[in-house]
């Protein structure tokens, strides 16, 4: 498989957030507004480039090596923890200004299931090598941002519009990721 | 199960009961999203991830709740991420080897059970604070309203979507061939659009129910406060 390729699948045509529901919580809840998007989305493909690296040479070299390969869940969790630990430690250390604009979103990159899940996609792909899983990480972490970025500018409009008691909250939302979604599936003519 | 005094109720019927209706974790609390949406493409896979789920909840649950005393706070999270992943790893096994068709339809989100918020929030928010029992009723109570979530989604795609209802399983029922399919409702799309307009109908009953309620209410002061003036 070529780079390009998974690049456009892992960011477009496969678009972790809207359609493998992958990171969901912080869709919804950090997708308020613009600014917090932005930040967000650097923040999870960081960690996502890094720990699809880390999780990919660990999974090589230790497990399968030891013949191990059934404790990855608890292996590649605790990198993924401990892998956002240390950025935390790292952004906090490097700019004070970006650390607090993030502020609790940080931890709970650990819990976005994006990151576990481009990890373990990244394991079960026969045909992978290092190179792949690195791009797929960052290329997976950019279509989550994109996701976010388009979907916080439709949140920032919608605030304005009248809509029907009910649907108020989240049962608009999810309809507005739905119709966003159904946009996305036009791209699966590019593969 | 006749208890003398029918309004006081085990408190551990009281924890389930509040799992699965009064803070149900995906109507009311909206956590762990993701396989709500994913596998509910049929109502057998919504089945057994949410018996999956209920099974890693109720045992994490436990386990965390007989450590509580021995965890020290600063490093309770990785702590409880490692029994919950211990226990996904068990579950993921013991499907592989039993039923390897749910296991291939749910796929990757069998490992993800890990990061779905409502296990690693009931750990820190109940099991770490009560006891063993308490904290199964706990885990199976927040499972099964995680479950019924997953059921009625499920449920809806199903029959809208493929025109079946519990395919796979033998009690297959399938609608007649003149009503139409809406395959969209199957794909990623429809599993927002479903959800969506299930949490409005949820909210728009809730709302009427509570109308109706004040009303009552409002009915019955009215008596009162006239009572004295009642002839």
């Amino acid at each position: 498989m070529s780079l390009p390729i998974v690049f456009l699948s892992a960011a477009l045509v496969n678009n972790f957030v809207l359609s493998r529901f992958m990171g969901l919580c912080p869709f919804l809840g950090v997708s308020k507004n613009l600014k917090t998007a932005l930040g967000m989305g650097a923040a999870v493909i960081f960690v996502m480039g890094t720990s699809s690296i880390i999780t990919f040479i660990v999974n090589e070299h230790i497990l399968l090596a030891y013949n191990l390969e059934y404790l990855y869940i608890i292996a590649f969790i605790l990198i993924i923890a401990s892998l956002v630990q240390l950025v935390e430690a790292i952004i906090k250390r490097i700019s004070r200004t970006l650390y607090t604009a993030l502020g609790v979103y940080l931890p709970l990159i650990t819990t976005n299931c994006a990151v576990l899940g481009v990890a373990v996609i990244n394991i079960r792909e026969e045909e992978f090598s290092l190179l792949h899983a690195a791009v797929n990480g960052i290329s997976a972490g950019a279509g989550f941002t994109l996701a976010l970025l388009l979907f916080a500018c439709i949140r920032e409009e919608m605030v304005a519009n009248a809509i029907p008691k009910a649907f108020r909250g989240l049962p608009i939302t999810l309809i507005a990721a739905g119709l966003i979604s159904m946009a996305f599936l036009g791209f699966g003519g590019i593969l | 199960m006749t208890h003398p005094d029918s309004n006081r109720s085990h408190p551990c019927t009281k924890i389930i009961k509040n799992g699965i209706f009064t803070e149900n974790p995906i109507f009311v609390q909206v956590l762990g999203m993701c396989p709500v949406l994913a596998i509910t493409t049929s109502t057998l896979n919504g089945i057994s991830m949410g018996a999956a789920t209920t099974a890693v909840l109720t045992f994490s649950n436990i386990f965390i709740s007989i450590l509580r005393k021995a965890v020290p706070t600063a490093v309770r999270i990785p702590i409880f991420v490692v029994i919950i992943a211990g226990f996904v790893t068990i579950v993921e096994f013991l499907l592989r080897a039993y039923v390897p068709g749910v296991y291939s339809a749910l796929g990757i989100y069998i490992p993800l059970i890990v990061v779905n918020c409502i296990i690693l929030g009931r750990a820190e928010n109940f099991a770490s604070k009560h006891n063993p029992l308490r904290a199964a009723a706990d885990g199976v109570g927040m499972g099964l309203g995680f479950a019924m979530a997953l059921i009625i989604v499920g449920a809806f795609r199903e029959i809208l979507g493929s025109g079946t209802f519990l395919s796979g399983t033998p009690f297959m029922l399938t609608l007649p061939p003149g009503i139409p399919r809406t395959i969209l409702i199957v794909l990623p799309p429809g599993g927002f659009l479903t959800l969506g307009f299930v949490m409005a109908i949820r909210k728009h009953i809730l709302d009427k129910k509570k109308t109706v309620k004040v009303a009552e209410n409002n009915e019955f002061t009215h008596c009162l406060s006239k009572c004295s003036s009642c002839k």
